[in-house]
């Protein structure tokens, strides 16, 4: 509702506007509305109950395809979640939100791809030969 | 319930028992009398001249940052000399553990010390300096009146303090870890280690690391909102930068550090198999989740000392910090590269060629950012007009240091090179020679730099000039030896060498250490001396260095709310610009300020976790249910407090404005 | 506590200024040109201005907590020690059972955060105690499921995969609980004090760490359920 009246504290921004400090506590106020949560719900049952669906029927003959098609729709089902239920926008608090949620996201990729990555060599390597710690 | 009073001292006590006090430990004993006498006389004192009401007013409960910083610097500079005291057992005794002898150190002592030794440096020493440093700075840096969340940062400064309790009271009561500072399993599972010590080593981590993750948010929210008008990201002072992306790394990587002794925690109290050698779990998993906290956790220890030093080079060299963007954009690179090379901290473990290549790289890769800060630092320097005050001087031996200590890191970057020098003494030179040449460096010019703002005094030149002396010719006897030994294949945390021809190294490396502690106490003069001289050091004026930012318009100390107006600012180094173009302090027209109270609730809850982990770590079940309830109760009744500000009067800020005018025209 | 409002003519560029030795005062200054570097006329920061971003990045250093558990489980849950896998041991169905709880949950602290806009106390209150229920429900059916494991033998300590599953999925389970004692925290408080500024931010706090829980469970059951019935 008062989002171009929101400073930026990004690259030089006129001192002057800053209207959106107007006792509203942040200055970006979404207006929830009830359709937003309903349509986010909808789909979060849906892209549950395929998911469950695929896995309980089996009705992929390739494992690997059902493993992809869960992980695609799990990423999917976080989208709308952070969409319709957390309103995150690329405007809130100034993009920091965002920014947040970026440098969170690429950190938590690089942990763990990177530990699956090494584990999995550190464990082709220097597996151990006694039999009795094997899995 | 009980059957006999075994039992029921079991059940009170857990495992502590007699045997717990180091009685036949004469070492210990020593310390535990000097201590002991030294304590009941600082304690003795405080009581004799009626100042706890004024410390538990003015400092425990105050949510001040510019207190709270002080505060850090003290608990830096305390646990340094408990640091520093390990150090020099471990000089000692390597220095004299040859031919046959056996040093004075037994070896479970000497693990212990080693172990204290880096736990302590980094979470007690650099990283309380570097927050306290942050904490007194950024907020004025940025025209701010206070961190966003002023009662955090009270509680934040506690459970640091707590950490350090719970560690110092392994020092007395049980024993501390004898894994190295970075407790690898299997040797820190219960299996290997079923005393007291490693979980003495998880609690104060744990209790620390909450404290220091909770500052971060705290730092990030306050840059990125409390900023003054005018003062775009492009144009905050180059320290606020540093802390900002310093800040950011601690958010990222401390709750790693939190879930992986976590996972130890659950192994050593329940039996889990994470890390075990059997049922399935994989030590070396532990080697790779805590080093993917451990790398950010140097750069965490590096940026501010990076920020520092661009301060000081502006402001005693006269001239605006050569290539700022660069120099942000350095800093922003290094905050991501730095979650990339983890994995040189293992390059042995085994993970073979390709994965040892692509972090062989990222590290090399790394080290550039750095270097173009070097040049800009350099180009600031040239055609300036240089001063050569203790802070430049800091900044001067650290250029040389460390880009020594940063080549070799680059030496130790290349994976076929480090499998010969892995866990040697070389490793042991290169990253003391960018901890002390870089971090400790940048905190001594820090202070030194940053003091009269805090206290209205300066320090004092002379006995600064000798420290600074003792320390940079101390460092280079103390580790310029352990290159070389490392070259020569000896290994780190050995205890007793049977070598004749490497004694005179570890004989250098022992002076050298020597050399340093006079360092350290010339340092500690150097503060008393210039507590006894402040009349003769006093700043008036608030801006004793001609500096270039924000906190130099503040008087020294600065008032509790900062500033009565808050600045407008137009570009980078703000306060030059103000002298530059005739600025005018306003006195008249002063507005009430919203001031946070004071908290008792910090101090009580962190000795609460104190208490929590005392019972966990001794299994007194019964003491650590109480505790963890009695804190719980506490933090959720603090939520029920609505009034946390009350109003400044405008009399009270007239009265401190006027103060300073008057300072100033007396100054004139 | 620093304010963005600013007069007027604070804007004037500065005229050719008296050159003054940096730290000296002039006897007369007039208010125009006093607020060229100061802001005279403050509205200072609302409280609250810093909590939501400080919330989130809370929530974002979880979210790092989690990933080391998710890792940990990606690299340790395929060690089953010649114990129950997951196979032996998931009850898929009742694991969509307690994924709709959560969810419904999420929904209702959706209704609540609705009547909080529309600044209905008891409407928010019973849309917390309806999501507080679902909450629970979760929480026991989690309860019901770990000690089944237990009693046939698939306790946390048996294997590496266990205990990373127990880790992972509890760690979970203690933050809606911690979210379920807030909550009761915060209905007392609201149902005290109404729906005042502060309560509100601390709704809105409950709510990012409500919804932020469903995410980690997504994760959760994605790659802890289905995928351990696909290995």
């Amino acid at each position: 509702m008062n989002s171009d009246a929101h400073v930026s504290h990004g690259a030089g921004h006129d001192v002057a506007h800053d209207a959106a400090h107007d006792g509203h506590g942040d200055g970006h106020q979404t207006h929830i509305t009830l359709d937003g949560y309903l349509i986010g719900f909808g789909l979060s049952v849906i892209l549950t109950a395929i998911p469950f669906g695929l896995v309980m029927s089996g009705v992929l003959e390739s494992k690997t395809a059902t493993a992809l098609a869960i992980t695609i729709l799990a990423v999917a089902q976080i989208v709308v979640h952070m969409v319709y239920f957390l309103h995150l926008d690329t405007r809130s608090e100034a993009g920091w939100n965002m920014m947040a949620l970026i440098f969170t996201a690429v950190i938590l990729i690089i942990a763990l791809t990177g530990s699956l990555w090494i584990m999995y060599h550190l464990k082709a390597n220097m597996a151990p030969m006694n039999m009795s710690t094997l899995p | 319930m009980f059957e006999n009073n075994a039992t029921i001292l079991k059940f009170i006590f857990g495992r502590l028992s007699l045997d717990s006090f180091p009685f036949h430990e004469p070492i210990l004993v020593a310390t535990f009398v000097a201590v002991a006498i030294g304590g009941t006389a600082v304690l003795g004192a405080l009581t004799y001249f009626h100042l706890w009401g004024y410390l538990w007013r003015e400092w425990f409960t105050s949510i001040d940052h510019k207190r709270i910083g002080i505060m850090y610097m003290v608990l830096g500079i305390i646990m340094l000399l408990r640091g520093f005291a390990d150090a020099l057992m471990m000089r000692a005794q390597q220095a004299t553990a040859f031919g046959g002898s056996d040093g004075f150190l037994p070896a479970d002592h000497y693990d212990q010390v080693f172990t204290a030794h880096g736990v302590i440096m980094i979470f007690f020493v650099a990283m309380p300096m570097i927050v306290g440093l942050i904490n007194i700075v950024v907020p004025l840096q940025i025209g701010a009146r206070d961190v966003s969340f002023p009662f955090l940062n009270n509680f934040s400064f506690w459970m640091t303090v707590a950490g350090a309790v719970i560690v110092m009271i392994s020092l007395f009561v049980g024993v501390f870890a004898r894994t190295g500072w970075l407790a690898y399993p299997p040797l820190s599972e219960y299996a290997y280690s079923p005393d007291v010590g490693v979980d003495y080593y998880i609690w104060g981590l744990q209790v620390a690391g909450l404290g220091t993750l909770l500052s971060g948010v705290n730092f990030v929210c306050t840059i990125v909102k409390l900023r003054a008008p005018g003062m775009t990201i492009m144009k905050m002072p180059i320290f606020t930068w540093t802390a900002l992306c310093t800040n950011i790394l601690i958010v990222a990587a401390f709750p790693v550090l939190t879930a992986v002794l976590a996972l130890l925690t659950l192994d050593r109290y329940v039996g889990t198999d994470f890390f075990t050698n059997d049922f399935g779990g994989n030590p070396m998993m532990y080697v790779n989740l805590i080093w993917i906290w451990g790398h950010p956790e140097v750069y965490i220890l590096i940026l501010p000392a990076f920020g520092v030093f661009s301060e000081v080079t502006s402001t005693f060299c006269g001239k605006r910090l050569f290539g700022y963007t660069s120099m942000v954009y350095a800093t922003v690179v290094i905050t991501i590269l730095s979650y990339l090379v983890w994995l040189h901290h293992f390059f042995t473990m085994g993970s073979g060629a390709s994965v040892n290549s692509f972090f062989g790289i990222t590290t090399m890769i790394i080290s550039i950012p750095t270097g173009a800060k070097m040049f800009n630092w350099l180009f600031t320097m040239y055609r300036g007009r240089i001063r050569f005050e203790l802070p430049m001087m800091w900044t001067i031996a650290f250029m040389i240091t460390f880009v020594i200590g940063g080549m070799t890191g680059v030496l130790l970057a290349v994976p076929p090179a480090d499998f010969e020098l892995h866990n040697s003494l070389f490793l042991i030179a290169h990253f003391h020679n960018v901890i002390i040449g870089g971090v400790l460096f940048g905190m001594f010019a820090g202070i030194n730099y940053w003091f009269p703002k805090s206290f209205g005094f300066r320090l004092d030149p002379f006995w600064g000039k000798l420290s600074f002396w003792f320390w940079v010719t101390g460092f280079y006897f103390a580790f310029m030896p352990l290159y070389v030994l490392g070259l020569m294949g000896v290994t780190r945390r050995l205890r007793v060498f049977d070598i004749p021809s490497l004694h005179i190294w570890f004989i250098i490396a022992a002076f050298g250490a020597l050399l340093i502690a006079a360092g350290i106490g010339c340092f500690l003069i150097q503060i008393g001396v210039s507590v006894l001289k402040r009349e003769e050091l006093r700043d008036t004026t608030g801006d004793p260095w001609n500096g270039r930012t924000l906190e130099w318009s503040t008087s020294s100390p600065p008032p509790a709310y900062n500033f009565a107006f808050t600045p407008i600012v137009y570009g980078i180094d703000a306060w030059w610009d103000m002298k530059e173009r005739g600025y005018h302090r306003p006195l008249t027209g002063f507005k009430p300020i919203a001031m946070p109270r004071n908290t008792p609730v910090g101090i009580i809850l962190a000795g609460l976790c104190v208490a929590f982990a005392f019972g966990m770590i001794w299994y007194m079940w019964w003491l650590a249910a109480l505790s963890f309830v009695a804190a719980l109760t506490v933090g959720i009744a603090h939520t029920f407090n609505y009034k946390r500000e009350y109003d400044l009067p405008v009399d009270d800020i007239a009265r401190a404005e006027s103060e300073r005018t008057r300072l100033l025209g007396a100054q004139a | 506590m620093t304010s963005l409002a600013v007069t007027g003519d604070a804007f004037v560029a500065p005229a050719d200024t008296a050159t003054e030795a940096p730290g000296t005062l002039t006897a007369s200054q007039s208010t125009a040109e006093a607020s060229i570097f100061y802001v005279l006329d403050e509205h200072p920061h609302p409280a609250g201005y810093s909590t939501m971003l400080g919330f989130w990045l809370y929530i974002m250093s979880d979210c790092l907590l989690f990933s080391v558990l998710f890792a940990t489980y990606g690299v340790l849950g395929g060690n089953y020690a010649a114990g129950p896998s997951p196979k032996d041991l998931f009850d898929l169905p009742l694991v969509a059972v307690n994924t709709s709880m959560l969810l419904l949950s999420s929904i209702t602290y959706g209704f609540a955060m609705l009547a909080m806009q529309d600044n209905r106390v008891g409407r928010t209150q019973m849309w917390l105690a309806v999501t507080a229920f679902f909450g629970l429900c979760f929480i026991g059916i989690e309860l019901y499921e770990f000690a089944d494991f237990i009693r046939q033998g698939a306790t946390p300590q048996r294997s590496a995969f266990l205990s990373s599953f127990f880790t992972l999925v509890g760690t979970h389970g203690l933050h809606v609980t911690t979210g379920l004692v807030w909550m009761a925290t915060l209905m007392v408080q609201v149902g005290q004090r109404g729906l005042i500024e502060a309560n509100r931010r601390r709704l809105m706090c409950l709510s990012m760490f409500w919804h932020f829980l469903d995410v980690v469970w997504i994760g959760v059951f994605t790659f802890v359920y289905l995928m351990g019935m696909l290995r």
